[in-house]
Protein backbone atom coordinates (compact mmCIF):
# COMPACT_ATOMS: atom_id res chain seq x y z
CA UNK A 1 0.00 0.00 0.00
CA UNK A 2 1.30 3.65 -0.71
CA UNK A 3 0.75 5.08 2.35
CA UNK A 4 1.83 8.48 1.84
CA UNK A 5 -0.82 8.56 -0.36
CA UNK A 6 -3.32 6.99 1.74
CA UNK A 7 -2.73 9.77 4.39
CA UNK A 8 -3.32 12.50 1.27
CA UNK A 9 -6.71 10.81 0.63
CA UNK A 10 -7.13 10.96 4.69
CA UNK A 11 -6.20 14.42 4.91
CA UNK A 12 -8.78 15.85 2.26
CA UNK A 13 -11.24 13.74 2.87
CA UNK A 14 -11.36 14.81 6.96
CA UNK A 15 -11.87 18.03 5.79
CA UNK A 16 -15.55 16.82 3.83
CA UNK A 17 -18.55 16.70 4.47
CA UNK A 18 -21.01 14.40 2.67
CA UNK A 19 -25.31 14.31 2.78
CA UNK A 20 -26.92 11.13 2.57
CA UNK A 21 -31.05 10.71 1.87
CA UNK A 22 -32.17 7.82 2.60
CA UNK A 23 -30.36 5.31 5.10
CA UNK A 24 -31.62 2.32 3.58
CA UNK A 25 -30.02 0.30 1.40
CA UNK A 26 -27.84 2.05 -0.60
CA UNK A 27 -27.70 4.65 2.36
CA UNK A 28 -26.34 2.42 4.63
CA UNK A 29 -23.65 0.77 3.18
CA UNK A 30 -22.62 4.16 1.31
CA UNK A 31 -21.99 5.65 4.77
CA UNK A 32 -20.19 2.97 6.36
CA UNK A 33 -18.03 2.81 2.96
CA UNK A 34 -16.90 6.67 3.59
CA UNK A 35 -16.66 5.97 7.14
CA UNK A 36 -14.20 3.54 6.66
CA UNK A 37 -12.91 5.65 4.09
CA UNK A 38 -11.98 8.23 7.24
CA UNK A 39 -14.67 10.57 5.88
CA UNK A 40 -15.04 14.20 8.04
CA UNK A 41 -18.56 14.31 8.43
CA UNK A 42 -21.86 13.15 7.17
CA UNK A 43 -25.04 14.18 7.10
CA UNK A 44 -28.00 11.37 7.34
CA UNK A 45 -31.36 11.87 6.59
CA UNK A 46 -34.28 8.90 6.83
CA UNK A 47 -37.61 8.62 8.40
CA UNK A 48 -37.96 4.75 8.97
CA UNK A 49 -37.24 2.34 11.66
CA UNK A 50 -34.66 -0.82 11.31
CA UNK A 51 -37.20 -3.37 10.66
CA UNK A 52 -36.49 -7.85 10.10
CA UNK A 53 -37.18 -7.41 6.44
CA UNK A 54 -34.18 -5.03 6.29
CA UNK A 55 -31.53 -7.26 7.42
CA UNK A 56 -31.11 -8.69 3.73
CA UNK A 57 -29.27 -5.94 1.87
CA UNK A 58 -28.92 -2.83 4.83
CA UNK A 59 -25.91 -2.29 6.83
CA UNK A 60 -28.14 -3.71 10.20
CA UNK A 61 -27.78 -6.12 12.71
CA UNK A 62 -30.29 -8.00 14.82
CA UNK A 63 -29.98 -6.20 17.62
CA UNK A 64 -31.11 -2.80 15.99
CA UNK A 65 -34.45 -4.14 14.93
CA UNK A 66 -37.01 -1.34 16.31
CA UNK A 67 -34.60 1.00 16.43
CA UNK A 68 -34.77 4.50 14.15
CA UNK A 69 -32.53 3.97 11.58
CA UNK A 70 -30.31 7.07 11.62
CA UNK A 71 -29.46 6.39 15.46
CA UNK A 72 -28.71 2.79 14.79
CA UNK A 73 -26.42 3.97 11.82
CA UNK A 74 -24.73 6.45 13.48
CA UNK A 75 -23.84 4.05 16.64
CA UNK A 76 -22.31 1.49 13.76
CA UNK A 77 -20.70 4.36 11.94
CA UNK A 78 -19.01 5.21 14.79
CA UNK A 79 -17.88 1.64 16.18
CA UNK A 80 -15.83 1.63 12.69
CA UNK A 81 -14.61 5.12 12.99
CA UNK A 82 -15.31 7.49 16.24
CA UNK A 83 -14.13 10.59 14.23
CA UNK A 84 -16.68 11.10 12.24
CA UNK A 85 -19.01 13.72 12.85
CA UNK A 86 -22.59 12.69 12.15
CA UNK A 87 -25.68 15.20 11.72
CA UNK A 88 -28.44 12.49 12.25
CA UNK A 89 -32.03 13.82 11.20
CA UNK A 90 -34.89 11.86 11.71
CA UNK A 91 -37.72 13.20 9.60
CA UNK A 92 -39.59 12.04 6.27
CA UNK A 93 -38.18 14.43 3.17
CA UNK A 94 -41.21 16.21 1.58
CA UNK A 95 -41.46 17.56 -1.72
CA UNK A 96 -40.11 21.01 -2.51
CA UNK A 97 -37.53 21.20 0.32
CA UNK A 98 -35.99 18.10 0.46
CA UNK A 99 -32.07 19.30 -0.09
CA UNK A 100 -32.58 21.88 3.27
CA UNK A 101 -31.13 18.91 5.46
CA UNK A 102 -28.24 19.14 2.72
CA UNK A 103 -26.53 22.30 3.01
CA UNK A 104 -22.88 22.21 3.50
CA UNK A 105 -22.09 19.23 2.01
CA UNK A 106 -19.78 19.10 -0.95
CA UNK A 107 -21.41 16.00 -2.14
CA UNK A 108 -25.20 14.60 -2.15
CA UNK A 109 -26.13 10.89 -2.15
CA UNK A 110 -29.61 10.08 -3.35
CA UNK A 111 -30.40 6.98 -1.65
CA UNK A 112 -34.05 6.74 -1.91
CA UNK A 113 -36.21 3.92 -2.37
CA UNK A 114 -39.04 4.72 -4.78
CA UNK A 115 -38.69 5.89 -8.11
CA UNK A 116 -40.91 9.43 -7.64
CA UNK A 117 -39.09 9.83 -4.74
CA UNK A 118 -35.46 10.10 -6.47
CA UNK A 119 -37.14 12.11 -8.86
CA UNK A 120 -38.32 14.53 -6.54
CA UNK A 121 -35.01 14.78 -4.54
CA UNK A 122 -32.92 14.73 -7.76
CA UNK A 123 -35.08 17.86 -8.80
CA UNK A 124 -35.08 19.82 -5.73
CA UNK A 125 -31.23 19.17 -5.18
CA UNK A 126 -30.91 20.46 -8.77
CA UNK A 127 -32.94 23.48 -8.25
CA UNK A 128 -31.99 24.91 -5.35
CA UNK A 129 -28.37 23.14 -4.81
CA UNK A 130 -26.87 23.35 -8.11
CA UNK A 131 -23.60 23.37 -7.25
CA UNK A 132 -23.18 21.02 -5.30
CA UNK A 133 -22.31 17.34 -7.39
CA UNK A 134 -25.47 14.73 -6.59
CA UNK A 135 -24.91 10.90 -6.85
CA UNK A 136 -28.08 8.41 -7.57
CA UNK A 137 -29.17 5.55 -8.63
CA UNK A 138 -31.47 3.80 -10.50
CA UNK A 139 -31.97 0.27 -11.40
CA UNK A 140 -31.06 -1.61 -8.46
CA UNK A 141 -33.67 -4.35 -7.97
CA UNK A 142 -32.69 -8.31 -8.62
CA UNK A 143 -29.43 -9.85 -9.24
CA UNK A 144 -26.80 -10.67 -12.34
CA UNK A 145 -26.34 -8.66 -15.31
CA UNK A 146 -24.43 -6.05 -13.15
CA UNK A 147 -22.17 -5.71 -16.53
CA UNK A 148 -24.67 -3.32 -17.54
CA UNK A 149 -24.34 -0.61 -14.82
CA UNK A 150 -22.55 2.58 -15.99
CA UNK A 151 -22.49 6.15 -14.45
CA UNK A 152 -24.24 8.72 -16.79
CA UNK A 153 -22.78 12.25 -16.01
CA UNK A 154 -25.34 14.80 -16.37
CA UNK A 155 -24.17 17.98 -15.44
CA UNK A 156 -23.20 17.73 -11.73
CA UNK A 157 -25.75 14.93 -11.68
CA UNK A 158 -23.91 11.49 -12.17
CA UNK A 159 -26.39 8.72 -11.87
CA UNK A 160 -25.36 4.98 -11.42
CA UNK A 161 -27.66 3.35 -13.65
CA UNK A 162 -28.60 0.02 -15.09
CA UNK A 163 -31.77 1.50 -17.32
CA UNK A 164 -32.82 -2.22 -17.92
CA UNK A 165 -33.15 -3.46 -14.38
CA UNK A 166 -36.58 -4.56 -12.74
CA UNK A 167 -38.52 -1.87 -10.92
CA UNK A 168 -38.54 -3.12 -6.86
CA UNK A 169 -42.10 -3.21 -7.01
CA UNK A 170 -41.74 -5.93 -8.98
CA UNK A 171 -38.88 -7.66 -8.16
CA UNK A 172 -36.21 -8.73 -5.13
CA UNK A 173 -33.79 -6.39 -3.43
CA UNK A 174 -30.97 -8.51 -2.79
CA UNK A 175 -27.68 -7.72 -0.92
CA UNK A 176 -24.94 -7.76 -3.40
CA UNK A 177 -26.72 -5.80 -6.41
CA UNK A 178 -27.81 -3.00 -3.67
CA UNK A 179 -23.80 -2.81 -2.16
CA UNK A 180 -22.61 -3.28 -5.34
CA UNK A 181 -24.59 0.04 -6.65
CA UNK A 182 -24.09 1.60 -3.12
CA UNK A 183 -19.91 1.25 -3.26
CA UNK A 184 -20.56 2.64 -6.41
CA UNK A 185 -22.09 6.00 -5.37
CA UNK A 186 -19.47 6.05 -2.44
CA UNK A 187 -16.54 5.26 -5.27
CA UNK A 188 -17.42 8.13 -7.22
CA UNK A 189 -18.57 10.71 -4.24
CA UNK A 190 -14.69 9.71 -3.68
CA UNK A 191 -13.65 10.30 -6.85
CA UNK A 192 -15.16 13.87 -6.42
CA UNK A 193 -14.19 14.87 -3.24
CA UNK A 194 -10.55 13.93 -3.95
CA UNK A 195 -10.33 15.23 -7.07
CA UNK A 196 -6.36 14.76 -8.66
CA UNK A 197 -3.32 14.34 -6.19
CA UNK A 198 0.04 12.41 -7.15
CA UNK B 1 -30.47 20.05 -38.11
CA UNK B 2 -30.16 17.24 -35.76
CA UNK B 3 -30.56 16.68 -32.05
CA UNK B 4 -28.12 14.71 -30.06
CA UNK B 5 -30.40 12.08 -27.53
CA UNK B 6 -28.42 10.19 -24.89
CA UNK B 7 -25.21 9.72 -27.13
CA UNK B 8 -27.18 8.77 -30.28
CA UNK B 9 -28.18 11.13 -33.75
CA UNK B 10 -32.04 12.17 -33.42
CA UNK B 11 -33.72 13.96 -36.67
CA UNK B 12 -34.42 17.56 -35.80
CA UNK B 13 -37.80 18.24 -35.88
CA UNK B 14 -39.23 22.65 -35.96
CA UNK B 15 -41.34 23.74 -32.82
CA UNK B 16 -41.12 19.97 -31.67
CA UNK B 17 -41.96 20.18 -27.39
CA UNK B 18 -40.39 18.42 -25.19
CA UNK B 19 -43.54 16.50 -25.30
CA UNK B 20 -43.47 15.32 -28.84
CA UNK B 21 -39.89 14.67 -28.62
CA UNK B 22 -40.53 11.89 -25.66
CA UNK B 23 -43.43 10.56 -27.38
CA UNK B 24 -41.80 10.01 -31.10
CA UNK B 25 -38.95 8.86 -29.59
CA UNK B 26 -40.98 6.09 -27.47
CA UNK B 27 -40.01 7.35 -23.82
CA UNK B 28 -42.75 5.60 -22.20
CA UNK B 29 -41.44 5.65 -18.28
CA UNK B 30 -43.29 7.87 -16.00
CA UNK B 31 -40.35 9.16 -13.91
CA UNK B 32 -38.02 10.30 -15.77
CA UNK B 33 -35.07 13.32 -15.39
CA UNK B 34 -34.48 15.20 -19.01
CA UNK B 35 -31.60 17.86 -19.02
CA UNK B 36 -31.79 19.96 -22.62
CA UNK B 37 -28.05 21.45 -22.41
CA UNK B 38 -27.18 20.62 -19.42
CA UNK B 39 -30.31 22.58 -17.81
CA UNK B 40 -33.19 20.43 -16.18
CA UNK B 41 -36.77 20.31 -17.88
CA UNK B 42 -39.39 19.39 -15.36
CA UNK B 43 -42.28 17.64 -15.80
CA UNK B 44 -45.00 20.52 -15.80
CA UNK B 45 -42.58 22.41 -18.94
CA UNK B 46 -42.54 19.45 -21.05
CA UNK B 47 -45.45 20.38 -23.12
CA UNK B 48 -44.27 24.33 -23.69
CA UNK B 49 -40.57 24.15 -23.50
CA UNK B 50 -39.24 23.64 -27.81
CA UNK B 51 -36.41 21.83 -28.56
CA UNK B 52 -33.67 23.82 -29.91
CA UNK B 53 -31.86 22.84 -32.91
CA UNK B 54 -28.47 21.10 -32.28
CA UNK B 55 -29.14 20.30 -28.78
CA UNK B 56 -27.80 17.91 -26.37
CA UNK B 57 -31.01 15.69 -24.72
CA UNK B 58 -30.31 13.52 -21.60
CA UNK B 59 -33.20 11.28 -20.48
CA UNK B 60 -32.80 9.00 -17.69
CA UNK B 61 -35.41 7.08 -16.06
CA UNK B 62 -35.88 5.77 -11.87
CA UNK B 63 -36.17 2.52 -11.23
CA UNK B 64 -37.44 1.99 -7.64
CA UNK B 65 -35.37 0.27 -5.29
CA UNK B 66 -32.81 1.09 -2.73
Amino acid sequence: MNQEKLAQITTILSKKTVGIAGVGGLGSNVAVALARSKIGRLIIVDHDIVDESNLNRQYFFQDDIGKVKVEALSDIIHRVNPSVSITAVHTRLMPGCMHEPFHGADVIIEALDEALSKKQFIEDVLEHLPGVPLIGASGVAGYGQSDRIVTRELGNLYLCYDEHAPSSDDDVLLAPKVALMANWQADLALTLLIGDIR
Amino acid sequence: MSLIVNGKEVAYKKQETVAGLLNRLQFTFPLIIVKINGTLIKKKQYETTIVPDNARIDVVHMISGG
